[in-house]
């Protein structure tokens, strides 16, 4: 696959070899004064560029939801960040109350799950293939949701606390500079939740890109996402798999929902927040596409924290700009279909 | 039975806005919508109880309060301020909440002179120093008074000789920055950096990383979810500077906040009109009289800012409305000179107010503790009197820095 | 406005004064006479923030009625106009302000406005229908961020305050009725504006390019032309709305166009109805009166006075669902049921 896409796009291929090279040096070399006095501390660009990564895995997580719902059924979900911000409150409920934050994730993966199915089942199977109603209903819901979350668990915020042995930092093997006193090496301190949660976002992107392609339901929504009527004409329960994907996206939005609360916090506005992230997300990489969600995300993690280390005062608006920027050059996304 | 008042309820808002009786009728405005619903709910209790105090009268006269609700945008406080000053027709308002609402309401109020405005607990600057209206109270300070007396205790007692910002990017950190780098730079110290975040920001986890590790603290100017999160990733991260708190930063909402990022709270000191645990009579009381008129899930533990800022303005209201007899005829003369001379004896310390009708009061230097349920609050270190908007600097001098910015005013041991 | 019969006129023709039915002669002379009783409340805030809101949501039924295209930037478009007023005219913030003469501030902020629409507009209708949602929800967001963020143009949180209109004509245009006139004739116009645009050519062919843009392609319409200029049409009426709003409420800051604002102008517009240019205007006038009153309504009807969001939502919900003409066609199911022919039991079409 590599030869042949190395054969395909030979300009590409140098590029990103040299991009690969570029980018392998400044993460293990130690740098040099040119390079700090070019781009800072080399602290600095490490962990702006881990945390890009990590708050990307958290982006992913959100919007491969979005945009499964969105590539298999054409509906525009507005309500995914109401979702992600219904997952956060159970979690923390789950948490607090059993003392166990693992358990939070699967309690607010199936809590906001089955909410999914409902969802689907009572209000977007009544209109299916109107895409602008269906989205409108998504915003309408939206409102509710927030108002009643807002009614029932107040303008707190909500902190979900990691346990013990996941909280702090951790060191890792990353050399950011040399002691100048006795030359000893320094490692990078990193916190470890954000390293765990950046390993479980791999397992589960991992998890279902396995599912799609190897899997007989996988097959059926890969279908589905190319043609629907064709799918639905050659006898598949296609409401089935309408119910399945959409309970899995809102399960994967409310499992988010348990991640954000723990490195950073659940209250009124989160979900517009991450609505938005999830919309960016989904334009940057591809609408419809798993592995662009994962491509726009790490995209639009790094770009904020980048932003908020070298230019804080427009880092929200550089995610913007990218999408703007892709828009422009590539409607569908970088890895849409055209 | 419903319906019916609901129609007239419709009904009325074709019609002129009716002469009034004889019961007095006050409007309250409050962000009661959106994001900073909370702290609006706790705003009207404050004013609820001082009404309750009153047994509801004042000079004579039946109170009828009528609320208006805001989402804390400007533009939301001019048409629920129109509301219940052309429709319904009130004499007196109380509020608001926020900033940029208080000088949105300082600009209406000079368009309605036979009305009284008396601010809730709106802490921006401009609002009374620069064009200041006729008919507009404030008897809370604004965000640079509440700053006061911070920057020389951190300096002579804590002994932090350099400090390190880190704060919202808007107005009102703009003035706490400014009150604390007055006070400090001229005890001797030095801010070696200033960064400014954008408000809203949920993932500081790279700012952290840059932040300078060659000061002797950090002084952080957030809020709200920003402040949480940043603590939760503070610890995250492993961090351990002294850190120096806003008067946002220790407030209610971020002390009751749910988790345990609030812990690297304990400690911290801080500054603002009020300090939880005070020992003083007067406090004591009025925070047993908040627990008492509220059951405990429908309020704060102890009464937030937003519950003593209303409730100062609505005591100011009542006992000048007694003074004057309820009597408001005269474009309300005799109650606006009343008000413009009262001595507040006030729960958080004596309030008087300068010639643009702005408080000058007491400010709280306070410590953030742990108390014996777990719950935090913040703990009386210093008391700072009498502090006027201008800090104590001659007037002209105060205005010559400008509005307060991003790095307006330059830190100077003397000016 | 206030009037429904001039609601049911939904596919009347009325071009020609004699053509003109009565339920238009009797909601405008309703309108021309409010003054005469109304407080200075109703007439500036009830009616006008209808009218603005009226007008801001006119040019997104515009696009999604006669275009299918729900652009969500219109609230964007029309505080972009009421900053640029803000801007080159006069306001408490001397530092940035200009202190431009109207005649040249207004073409400015239209012109500025109609430019930002066009390119938004290129960038939305590059990809179709449904993702327009999404980019422009983008666009409203990223300019939100953007004006709390820059100080040197947008003067950040603040914004700008103390923005009058002109003395023109020695009137104080901010003079409750002088203001209701104001906005009254501008609502009116673009109302009028909107519904010759949808039955001439462009309009039809806009129409067209909703149902079918492959034919039309084959037709030899520019359909990418068409959709653009679709938007910088309907960049006008909200610009004029933007510049009446940051008028009326005399400042303008990044909470003015919003996200909370940018959805409620697709809420007011959804809730009248997408299908006649009188929609919108109904949808706002409900959604002023709600805003004003749901604190009396909700007390009221026994309810905590805080869940004024909740109310619009379910509403909302309650339109799309059961209604998906909004008001509009609420009113048409009304009238149909009094027209079944009482023989056949079936629909007789007015044509």
């Amino acid at each position: 696959m590599v030869r042949r896409f190395a054969r395909a796009h030979p300009w590409w291929s140098i590029w990103i070899a040299v991009a690969t090279l570029v980018l392998l040096y400044l993460i293990f070399a130690i740098w040099p004064p040119w390079l700090i006095a070019l781009l800072g501390k080399k602290k600095l660009f490490l962990n702006s560029l881990f945390n890009g990564i990590t708050l990307g895995s958290l982006y992913f997580l959100i919007a491969s939801g979005f945009t499964l719902i969105f590539g298999l059924m054409r509906n525009v979900n507005l309500a995914h960040g109401s979702l992600y911000m219904l997952g956060g409150y159970i979690g923390y409920l789950v948490g607090d109350l059993t003392g166990y934050w693992l358990l939070a994730f699967p309690a607010a993966f199936v809590a906001v799950g089955l909410f999914g199915i409902l969802l689907q089942y009572f209000v977007f199977r009544r209109m299916e293939g109107e895409d602008i109603r269906q989205t409108l209903v998504t915003l309408g819901i939206s409102i509710v949701l927030a108002d009643i979350m807002l009614w029932m668990f107040g303008g707190d915020f909500y902190n979900i606390s990691p346990p013990s042995w996941l909280s702090g930092p951790m060191d890792t093997f990353f050399v950011t500079g040399v002691k100048r006193s006795s030359g000893e090496l320094i490692y990078l301190k990193y916190p470890l939740v954000r390293i765990a949660i950046l390993i479980a976002s791999i397992v589960i992107g991992v998890g279902m890109w396995l599912a799609l392609n190897r899997t007989r339901i996988g097959m059926l929504i890969r279908a589905g996402v190319d043609d629907r009527d064709i799918l639905s004409a050659s006898g598949i329960r296609i409401q089935l798999v309408f119910v399945a994907v959409f309970a899995f996206g809102a399960g994967l939005a409310g499992m988010a929902g348990v991640v954000g609360g723990t490195f950073q916090s659940i209250a009124p506005g989160e979900d517009i927040r991450f609505l938005l992230a999830s919309l960016v997300v989904v334009i940057v990489g591809g609408m419809g596409s798993i592995p662009g969600a994962a491509l726009g995300a790490v995209i639009i993690g790094i770009a904020e924290q980048f932003g908020s280390v070298y230019f804080p005062t427009y880092a929200v608006v550089v995610t913007f700009l990218i999408m703007v920027l892709v828009l422009a050059f590539r409607p569908r996304g970088l890895l849409g279909r055209n | 039975m419903k319906t019916r008042t609901l129609l007239a309820v419709l009904a009325a808002t074709f019609l002129t806005a009716t002469a009034h009786a004889q019961t007095l009728k006050v409007g309250a405005l409050a962000t009661l919508e959106g994001t900073y619903t909370a702290l609006g709910e706790d705003g009207m209790r404050g004013l609820r109880l001082a009404l309750s105090q009153a047994n509801n009268m004042a000079g004579g006269r039946e109170i009828e309060i009528i609320v208006a609700g805001t989402d804390a945008s400007p533009d939301s406080a001019v048409r629920a301020a129109r509301k219940v000053v052309e429709q319904d027709g009130v004499e007196l308002l109380i509020g608001p909440l926020s900033g940029s609402e208080g000088i949105a309401l300082r600009d209406y109020s000079k368009t309605q002179p036979h009305v009284t405005f008396i601010n809730g607990i709106s802490g921006a600057q401009e609002t009374t120093f620069v064009d200041p209206s006729e008919n507009f109270f404030r008897f809370n300070m604004d965000g640079a008074q509440w700053s006061a007396g911070l920057g020389e205790y951190i300096y002579n007692v804590k002994g932090y000789e350099t400090i390190a910002t880190i704060a919202e990017d808007y107005s009102f950190t703009y003035t706490q920055v400014l009150g604390l780098a007055l006070g400090y730079c001229a005890a001797g110290g030095e801010i070696t950096e200033r960064i400014w975040v954008p408000l809203g920001t949920k993932d500081f986890a790279s700012i952290i990383a840059a932040l300078p590790d060659d000061v002797d603290a950090l002084y952080l100017g957030l809020g709200g979810g920003d402040a949480v999160n940043f603590l939760n990733q503070y610890q995250q991260a492993g961090g351990d500077a002294q850190l120096v708190g806003g008067t946002i930063m220790v407030d209610g909402t971020v002390l009751s906040s749910k988790g345990d990022a609030k812990n690297a709270l304990i400690g911290v000191p801080s500054s603002g009109p009020q300090a939880d645990t005070w020992d003083d009579p007067n406090w004591q009381a009025f925070v047993k009289a908040y627990q008492d008129e509220f059951p405990p899930d429908q309020r704060f533990p102890s009464p937030s800012l937003m519950a003593t800022g209303y409730y100062n303005a609505t005591t100011a209201a009542v006992s000048c409305l007694n003074e004057v007899g309820g009597d408001l005829s005269d474009g309300q003369a005799a109650f606006r000179s009343c008000l413009s001379n009262l001595v507040l004896d006030a729960p958080n310390g004596e309030i008087k107010l300068d010639g643009n009708r702005q408080a000058i009061g007491t400010n709280f230097i306070s410590e953030v503790v742990e108390l014996e349920d777990g719950t935090l609050a913040t703990q009386l270190v210093k008391i700072v009197p009498n502090v006027n908007q201008t800090l104590g600097i001659d007037p002209e001098t105060f205005a010559g820095f400008g509005v307060p910015g991003r790095d307006v005013p330059e830190c100077k041991s003397s000016y | 406005m206030a009037d429904p019969a001039a609601n049911g006129n939904t596919d009347s023709g009325g071009s020609r004064i004699g053509r003109v039915p009565a339920g238009y002669w009797l909601a405008g002379a309703f309108l021309l006479v409010v003054p005469s009783f109304a407080s200075n409340f109703v007439m500036y805030q009830i009616f006008g923030w209808s009218f603005i809101l009226g007008m801001i949501s006119l040019s997104l039924m515009f696009l999604a009625g006669y275009g299918g295209m729900f652009s969500l930037a219109q609230m964007t478009v029309a505080g972009l106009a009421g900053y640029v007023v803000a801007i080159c005219g006069t306001s408490a913030i001397t530092d940035i302000s200009q202190n431009w003469p109207w005649y040249i501030n207004i073409p400015a902020a239209l012109l500025i406005a109609a430019i930002f629409a066009t390119i938004v507009g290129w960038l939305a209708v590059r990809t179709e229908g449904i993702y327009t949602i999404m980019i422009t929800l983008a666009v409203a967001s990223a300019f939100f961020y953007f004006t709390r963020q820059n100080y040197v143009l947008f003067n950040g949180f603040s914004g700008f305050n103390g923005i009058f209109p002109p003395q023109l004509f020695g009137v104080d245009w901010r003079n409750p009725i002088a203001f209701y006139y104001l906005a009254l004739f501008w609502a009116v116009f673009w109302y009028l504006a909107v519904l010759y645009v949808s039955r001439s050519p462009m309009g039809l062919a806009l129409q067209g390019i909703r149902d079918n843009p492959r034919r039309m392609a084959a037709l030899g319409f520019d359909v990418t032309l068409h959709r653009v200029a679709a938007y910088t049409f309907a960049a006008f009426p909200a610009a004029i709305g933007g510049i009446l709003l940051t008028w009326q409420s005399a400042q303008i800051s990044p909470g003015t166009a919003g996200i909370g604002p940018v959805i409620d102008i697709l809420v007011i517009a959804v809730i009248g109805g997408l299908r006649h240019p009188i929609g919108p205007f109904v949808g706002a006038f409900v959604y002023v009166i709600l805003k004003s009153f749901s604190i009396d309504i909700l007390v009221a009807l026994g309810m905590a006075g805080e869940r004024f969001q909740l109310l619009i939502g379910l509403g909302f919900l309650a339109i799309v669902f059961w209604s998906p003409d909004g008001l509009l066609g609420l009113w048409a199911k009304l009238r149909d049921l009094n027209r079944r022919d009482p023989l056949i039991g079936r629909l007789v079409r007015r044509l």
